[in-house]
């Protein structure tokens, strides 16, 4: 008989006055106990309507059966066999809008925590068995794979699965992507990226950290390398400004600069050698994921206030409601309906202060949100000392200026069919933020996963000529 | 990781290191440059590509001790590996179409980034002077080099203690004067050098090239970290640049944004003293 709850079992974790001075893992995950009696709300439906609403397709009440057996390791290898990245996406996927969006149990009360499930698996394998991938036998076919964010670490995992000979060029000197600089260490620690990495390269997959695809080497160069085919996963990584006055001030930055400190270069911690400016009043301009990551960052490096401005209301905001719910447990004050209009600095050339405006929503527009309007002459003065931009991130050109033959639509985003993911010069392949524009971690994977087969069947097609 | 094959001591705080990075020669062109970190710990630093040798595989960079990673970089010997060493980043240095002679301006330790400049355009064939300004004689460097890759070399020096007594600024504009026609200026050193040298070539209206270092941390243009206003409108140094026309740039934001960590990069460095008077008391006892 199912565990009838209307709830899910809740997870632990650290008290929000704590967590807001370190940078530990907010979520302490399930234990054994808590992950079986979790298990047994699943109530395995025929039609398995979750698998649908997974991007990477877990066999997810396949691997939540086993759970609940207690049979941690077969649950393991349910999940690795179609994704690549477990402990990440049960962290940071949206489960909300995807698997556990489809749960039958959530039409009457919470979904199966899916996510937590998966998370839990994930640990627990790492911390009990770690047994390293083996290296499959190699079909001495080379493929490249320009980028090692989500996309690209689970298209070399299939690619390198299916037998091929795998290279990853990273321009950065740590793989992983928006997993290592982006996501701070509280929602997914490090050690946890390199795990999944160290699985990769277990399995043959060659990495070569600081090459910039465009600069150091480049795609042509690539094929005439060997290389039979190219997928391209290098992301959205471009910031975007609001080209408002002041924004060059000193104590402005980008959510990625900011964040790539603190994430990547471990600014956080005494003896890295990168600095961070200490802040004492921090206004955080956007409303999506990373403006979250950023503002709770800004809270733990010791900032007294910490704004959020967003133009829009808490509805419209595109942060997932758990993060907005932990930044508020951790103390972040949120001023919605707010928009900046300049930054002014004093004498030095230092952020004083932002002037926004308050807003108000009138009828939707294209996006079907109620498009944010301003209220006339009710301009004020927020006294901060830095300003972090979050507004978004769009995909770098120097991929697609350095490749002859790769097209780009009007916002720069790679064009590839939707099927295969095939861009419009053949044998390259790309997928993740790169074509859709910044979006989530587990759609990357997704796509990573479909262009690996696209590949495949495009080199067995090759070759059987 | 990249291994260091030569060093040499060109003064007392300036260091030259080759490095083995047979990819970056290949691709690097002048005005380019690198970012490296040198161990784990380290934090990312640009410094411009000073040389290049495409057959022997070989980058030269030459960097002033002034912080805690210069530092540790200078104390590194032949045959050390430096952890990073990311490149060729940024645009190479365009000069104006059909430019056939132009000066080059370096001040103090940007005479090393000048010199990849002046020896590129030499060896195109166009007619190259070289302003070269130091505070005093006993931090000239690259003498021998800059006289092998231009047609008149002046050396200046603040205090008059070798070559000509004065500043690059006054130099430029007793050439100018003297009826010597530049097609362009590239001017390289500290900040307030290059807006200076910026201000003498206005009223003459001579391009003015000029190569600009904001903090950078990633150098491939993902941060902004490095924005700079140019004509009014924000640019990236690291993808955009490091060249700009130096007569749209706005030196003063930028010499503020570099100020920005002064006083952490203070702490940073009497870090490392502590670390190292550390070490020197275990190694005695």
């Amino acid at each position: 008989m199912a565990n009838m709850s209307l709830t899910k079992v809740p997870v632990p974790e650290q008290d929000p006055q704590v967590r807001n001075h370190n940078f530990e893992e907010v979520c302490l995950g399930y234990t054994a106990e808590q992950a079986m009696e979790e298990a047994g709300r699943c109530l395995h439906c025929k039609n398995q309507p979750c698998v649908g609403g997974c991007p990477v397709n877990i066999h997810i009440p396949e691997f939540i059966a086993k759970v609940a057996e207690g049979d941690f390791k077969a649950a393991y290898e349910i999940i690795s066999d179609t994704n690549a990245l477990p402990s990440v996406s049960g962290r940071v996927c949206p489960q909300e809008s995807q698997c556990e969006a489809r749960c039958v149990r959530g039409i009457k009360g919470e979904p199966v925590a899916i996510g937590r499930l998966e998370r839990f698996v994930a640990d627990w394998y790492r911390e009990n068995v770690n047994e390293m991938p083996r290296r499959p036998e190699s079909n001495g076919v080379k493929v490249a794979v320009v980028g090692s964010g989500p996309a690209s670490l689970t298209c070399a995992s299939d690619l390198a699965r299916a037998g091929y000979q795998v290279s990853i060029f990273e321009a950065f000197h740590t793989a992983g992507g928006v997993l290592v600089y982006g996501i701070p260490e509280f929602r997914l620690p490090k050690a946890i990226v390199q795990n999944e990495v160290d699985k990769l390269t277990a399995m043959g997959v060659e990495l070569e950290t600081d090459i910039v695809v465009g600069k150091t080497y480049t795609i042509d160069e690539m094929f005439a390398d060997g290389y039979q085919a190219v997928f391209v996963g290098s992301g959205a990584g471009l910031p975007m400004f609001m080209g408002i006055e002041g924004e060059t001030l000193a104590g402005v930055y980008s959510a990625n600069e900011y964040l790539t400190r603190i994430n990547l270069m471990k600014a956080y911690r005494e003896e890295y050698d990168t600095p961070i400016k200490k802040i004492r009043r921090a206004a955080i301009v956007g409303g999506g994921n990373v403006a979250m990551d950023a503002a709770r960052c800004a809270k733990r490096m010791g900032a007294e206030h910490v704004y959020v401005v967003y133009r829009r209301s808490e509805e419209e905001m595109p942060a997932r409601r758990e993060e907005i719910h932990h930044a508020k447990e951790e103390g972040i004050e949120f001023l919605f309906l707010n928009n900046p209009v300049k930054i002014l600095g004093d004498d030095q050339g230092r952020v004083r202060a932002m002037e926004c405006v308050r807003m108000e929503l009138g009828e939707p527009d294209d996006s079907g949100r109620r498009r944010p309007i301003e209220v006339k002459g009710s301009e004020f003065e927020l006294e901060v000392d830095a300003v972090i931009m979050s507004l978004g991130t769009s995909p770098n050109p120097l991929i697609r200026s350095t490749t002859p033959g790769l097209e780009a639509n009007r916002k720069g985003c790679l064009v590839a069919d939707e099927e295969r993911l095939a861009t419009t010069r053949e044998g390259v392949y790309a997928g993740g933020d790169a074509v859709t524009g910044a979006a989530t971690v587990i759609l990357a994977m997704g796509a990573g996963k479909k262009a690996a087969a696209a590949m495949d069947q495009y080199l067995q097609e090759k070759r059987g000529k | 990781m990249v291994t260091i094959i030569r060093k040499k001591v060109l003064n007392a705080s300036v260091t030259l290191l080759e490095v083995e990075a047979p990819r970056i020669a290949k691709k690097a062109e002048p005005g380019q440059f690198i970012i490296l970190r040198v161990d784990e710990q380290g934090e990312r630093i640009p410094l411009t590509i000073a040389d290049f040798d495409r057959e022997r595989g070989t980058v030269t960079i030459i960097f002033q001790k002034v912080g805690l990673t210069t530092q540790l970089l200078g104390d590194l010997e032949e045959g050390d590996s430096i952890r990073d060493f990311v490149g060729p980043l940024g645009l190479p240095t365009e000069l104006p179409e059909g430019a056939r002679r132009v000066c080059v301006v370096g001040g103090g330790v940007g005479c090393a980034i000048a010199y990849p400049q002046a020896k590129g355009l030499h060896a195109k064939g166009l007619a190259v002077d070289v302003i070269a300004g130091f505070r005093s004689k006993d931090i000239v460097i690259l003498e021998e080099e800059f006289k092998a890759v231009c047609d008149n070399l002046y050396i200046t020096t603040d205090d008059g203690s070798y070559a000509e007594k004065g500043f690059v600024t006054d130099k430029l504009k007793s050439l100018i004067d003297a009826g010597n026609s530049y097609d362009a200026v590239i001017a390289i050193g500290p900040i307030p050098m290059m807006k200076f040298v910026c201000k003498t070539t206005e009223p003459y209206g001579i391009k003015t090239i000029v190569s600009l270092n904001p903090i950078m941390i990633d150098g491939t243009g993902m941060c902004g970290g490095c924005r700079v206003s140019v004509g009014g409108k924000m640019k990236f140094a690291c993808v955009d640049g490091p060249d700009f026309d130096g007569h749209q740039v706005d030196f003063d934001e930028l010499m503020s944004r570099n100020a920005v960590y002064r006083g952490e990069e203070a702490q940073q460095k009497q870090r490392h003293a502590c670390r190292m008077e550390q070490l020197g008391k275990t190694l005695i006892h």
